[in-house]
């Protein structure tokens, strides 16, 4: 293994972190808070230890699938223990795995807090959560690949490892060219979106922190009501783009390259749609009675947004809604975006390739030398990807299982030990019951938090890095 | 005409053979030396060994006058490229056999790009003609003329058919359909007949109808055309592809069996829709499970002719499915004649129809042209449609007072897009298409149709 390249990456990563917290520096300094020492402390302290990494050249360029995997795991790894540092230095969270769970849960996009009063919270340290969710959503290592010539950042593997999705598409020939591509039209869609928030009279602040939250679908809210206290227009306009940042960034590509048919033609996007209307349509007849026909159609369509691309805001308590609600919620939390996308959950994508082969299976049983290739997308899905997909989905169930065992030590009701789970592990944010949208993660054990940053890291990386990152195998010679 | 055949296979033995025939001088091409001897001891042609996209060659066989080059080598580009070179070296027509599915999306592209007077694809155009057969099942053997307005049709009369001991020119008095019979086989024997030719079981008779006569035609004689809904067809050959699709834009189910696991693989890529099964079609036991006791159309595809003789004979013993079998070889002519084969599928017959069907449009510049030809029993009759130009003898006479050739009919009139099954009084018109059967082979011109 390579692990001076590895070293060599972490020290880039470092320093772009340290670069990152100028920003909530900035807006100490606006505010005159006392909080901006804590994240000049933190900066220094990443370029201590990041700068002398970057000046050692790595020893060799090698570069492979391990050192790509390693480099993406770790490196969001040594990314959120310093992104919590401001938080434990400023004594604003004093118990360091909560101030853990918190950045691990904004960088994750996951948009789940252990905090009771968020209000509490300084401007600086909510800006620097918010912003976390807008770095973590197109991922660092891509944003990093964007900028600088990398060495070893060719590789595809390190797409590979921090896109979500079971397959990494290039938009262009260059890994370089595809990273800043994505990052435009990702840079493109919040700046649009801030306009658009600001035009309804939104402060600059809460129009800055909404965007990052809801284009990197995260979903931490500034307020201790959520998103409750906006305007109808605020509201419509996050619903919007969350549920634009869930599309796979392919369309855009294909829309901005005049090529409509192909775009619209997105098998994806075209069920991801068809999910969407689903939800919001059974669910506004379900809730339809309490406040009427517009009314239910708005807000279910806010939280079938907020819930399917895995960003997590609430303009209402949907704990208060019908089981049969509360149920579809749940099931989209586990379908979640389009691969490609800033989203997390299973994707829709492998859900779609799941039933087809349901299909296969159905017609083998009954013609059982027939031969079935399956389609995805007007292509040929091969066996490798199958048995990928497969694997990731049988991984998830165990992941899913062993986590929900450990935490149901805590001994809190069945639906919020399901749905805790179920939130960090797709990186939604809220739950249901204690951990609902008007509820946090706080009351947990430590233990339970611990597990919580470990499916939240494994959700947002698809979990095979994680995972190999604690195989005793990576590490044999 | 000086033509240029460029490869000696199947087909371009068979092209030399019948363009020789015609009277055109013939220098063929190929790089095997045993294949040109063989031709050039049989046929006054001559004969060059070499490469024939080689422009030494092509010089050497004189392109530089030459009126037409076909390539019908077994390899599309090397085909392509030889008509390519032939092209820019003389400016003579070209003629090129491409078969690949995927050349075939783009052949209007390539024909204009390259100039090419013609493109033929043996593959697709058998298919066509099955799919066509597959939509009226009743049916051996259909070809259409004038854009499919007109279709020659060949059936066989059962043992129990109110057909049995008819006249033929009762048929339309009683039935009171428009069609006209225009070649019967018996045996080895091919008539055409006369208005008092006695019809006998077993007759393969073909007839000229509309559409929508045929149809009628069929019920009322009481032959039933089930609509097809289900096919089997055994091997996944190019044939099948472009069958398959043609099948599946109709509506009909298809299910394919292959051998050949990567071929399956590709198969079931082009159509989600069929189903494929990866199995040796040689075993009963899986030809059962596959329903071929319940299929409505079997068609055995096989590269080997023998092994599509067997599937179909199996077929037949077992089902009541429309059966049709691949033959490429001429070898076999004779014995399976009387097999329970169903309609015989040749795609290099079909090839080498098409050319020469070109070949005599092209070398005819005078009153008439040759829109259309189709051999109708082996090379021993032809149904061709002329159009009648202005100064032909035979237009504005009732065809009664034309001196025919013997064994000739005139069997459909088709004026201004009206189909018309003519009696003595008819005459030909200016601007007409007249289809004509007849056991003379080698007509060029309409005024040939005189004795």
């Amino acid at each position: 293994m390579n692990k001076s390249i590895i070293l060599h990456i972490i020290g880039w990563i470092l320093t772009f972190e340290a670069a990152f917290m100028i920003l909530p520096s900035i807006v100490a300094l606006i505010y005159q808070e006392q909080s901006g020492y804590a994240f000049l402390i933190t900066a220094g302290l990443c370029l201590l230890i990041g700068l002398p990494l970057i000046i050692k050249k790595p020893k060799s360029k090698l570069f492979f699938a391990k050192e790509g995997f390693l480099s993406v795991a770790l490196g969001w790894i040594v990314l959120s223990i310093f992104g919590s540092l401001p938080f434990y230095i400023s004594r604003e969270i004093p118990s360091y795995i909560d101030a853990l769970f918190e950045i691990v849960s904004g960088f994750t996009t996951t948009g789940s807090s252990i905090l009771g009063d968020v209000e509490a919270l300084s401007y600086s340290m909510l800006f620097w959560r918010s912003f976390s969710h807008w770095i973590g959503g197109m991922g660092v290592l891509v944003f990093i690949l964007a900028i600088l010539p990398l060495a070893g950042g060719e590789n595809i593997y390190f797409m590979r490892a921090e896109s979500p999705g079971y397959s990494v598409e290039k938009l262009v020939p260059r890994i370089r060219s595809s990273s800043k591509m994505l990052y435009s039209i990702y840079i493109g869609m919040t700046l649009l979106m801030i306009i658009l928030l600001l035009l309804g009279k939104t402060p600059l602040f809460d129009a800055l922190t909404l965007s990052f939250g809801t284009a990197g679908t995260g979903g931490f809210a500034i307020k201790n009501t959520g998103l409750a206290d906006y305007t109808y227009y605020q509201q419509s306009v996050i619903t919007i783009f969350m549920f634009l940042f869930g599309v796979n960034f392919n369309f855009y590509y294909l829309l901005l390259f005049g090529k409509f048919k192909s775009a619209f033609k997105m098998e994806e996007v075209r069920w991801y749609f068809i999910v969407f209307s689903l939800a919001v349509i059974l669910i506004s007849i379900n809730t339809g009675n309490v406040k009427g026909l517009f009314s239910a159609i708005h807000h279910s369509a806010f939280q079938v947004s907020s819930i399917m691309t895995t960003t997590g805001y609430a303009t209402l308590d949907f704990n208060r809604w019908p089981t049969f609600s509360k149920t579809i919620l749940v099931l989209l939390m586990f379908i979640g975006a389009c691969g490609g996308s800033t989203g997390g959950g299973i994707k829709v994508s492998r859900i779609i390739i799941l039933f087809k082969s349901i299909g296969k299976e159905l017609s083998y049983l009954l013609h059982r030398r027939s031969i079935k290739v399956l389609k995805f997308e007007g292509k040929k899905i091969v066996h490798e990807t199958m048995r990928s997909i497969n694997i990731f989905f049988v991984t998830y169930l165990f992941i899913f299982a062993g986590s929900l065992l450990i935490v149901s030590l805590d001994n809190f009701d069945f639906t919020s030990t399901f749905t805790a789970i179920a939130a960090t592990l797709n990186n939604i944010g809220p739950g249901l019951e204690i951990v609902g949208p008007m509820g946090n993660f706080g009351d947990f054990s430590n233990l339970s938090k611990f597990v919580m940053i470990f499916n939240m890291l494994a959700g947002r990386l698809e979990i095979f890095p994680i995972l190999l990152l604690l195989s005793p195998r990576t590490w044999k010679k | 005409m000086k033509i240029l055949i460029v490869g000696c296979g199947k087909v371009g033995a068979a092209l030399t053979e019948q363009l020789d025939r015609e009277g055109h001088d013939i220098i063929i091409i190929d790089n095997k030396a045993n294949a040109i001897n063989q031709i050039t001891d049989n046929l006054d042609v001559l004969g060059i060994v070499g490469n024939g996209a080689s422009y030494h060659v092509l010089s050497e066989a004189g392109i530089n006058n030459a009126d037409l080059l076909i390539a019908v080598t077994n390899s599309d580009e090397l085909n392509l490229l030889c008509c390519l070179f032939a092209k820019r070296a003389s400016n003579c027509h070209t003629i090129a056999r491409v078969r690949n599915p995927q050349y075939n999306q783009e052949i209007n592209f390539i024909r204009e790009e390259m100039g090419l007077s013609m493109t033929i694809n043996p593959e697709l155009e058998a298919a066509m003609e099955m799919a066509r057969i597959i939509r009226v099942p009743s049916a051996i053997k259909i070809d259409t003329f004038a854009n499919g307005r007109v279709e020659l049709l060949k059936f066989q009369i059962p043992d129990t058919s109110v057909l049995v001991d008819m006249q033929i020119m009762d048929i339309i008095r009683q039935f009171k359909c428009k069609v006209l019979v225009c070649a019967v086989e018996r045996g080895d024997h091919v008539f055409i007949p006369s208005g008092n030719f006695i019809l006998k079981a077993n007759d393969k008779i073909s007839f000229i109808a509309e559409p929508k006569a045929a149809t009628e035609f069929f019920n009322r004689i009481g032959i039933q055309s089930n609509q097809i809904k289900d096919v089997l067809l055994i091997g996944g050959g190019t044939i099948t592809i472009y069958l398959t699709n043609k099948l599946l834009s109709l509506g009909i189910n298809v299910k394919i069996i292959e051998q050949n696991l990567d071929r399956c693989n590709e198969l079931s890529e082009l159509f989600p829709e069929a189903l494929i099964i990866n199995a040796n079609a040689s075993d009963r036991y899986i030809l059962s499970e596959e329903g071929i006791e319940e299929t409505d159309a079997f068609a055995s595809l096989t590269n080997l002719d023998e092994e599509n003789i067997l599937l179909s004979l199996y077929a037949h013993k077992v089902s009541k499915a429309k059966i049709f079998t691949k033959i490429t070889r001429h070898t076999y002519d004779n014995i399976i004649e009387d097999m329970p084969l169903g309609t015989i599928v040749n795609p290099k017959l079909i090839t080498a129809d098409r050319i020469i069907q070109h070949v005599r449009a092209m070398g005819n510049t005078k009153g008439s042209n040759v829109e259309t030809l189709y051999k109708i029993v082996g090379d021993k009759v032809e149904a061709l449609e002329f159009r009648a130009r202005k100064n032909s003898s035979v237009i504005g006479i009732p065809l009664e007072k034309l001196n025919l050739k013997q064994n000739l009919l005139v069997c459909c009139i088709n004026r201004n897009g009206k189909v018309i099954i003519p009696n003595g009084q008819d005459t030909i018109q200016i601007g007409d298409t007249v289809i004509i059967v007849t056991t003379c082979t080698g007509l060029n011109d309409l005024s040939d149709i005189l004795r």
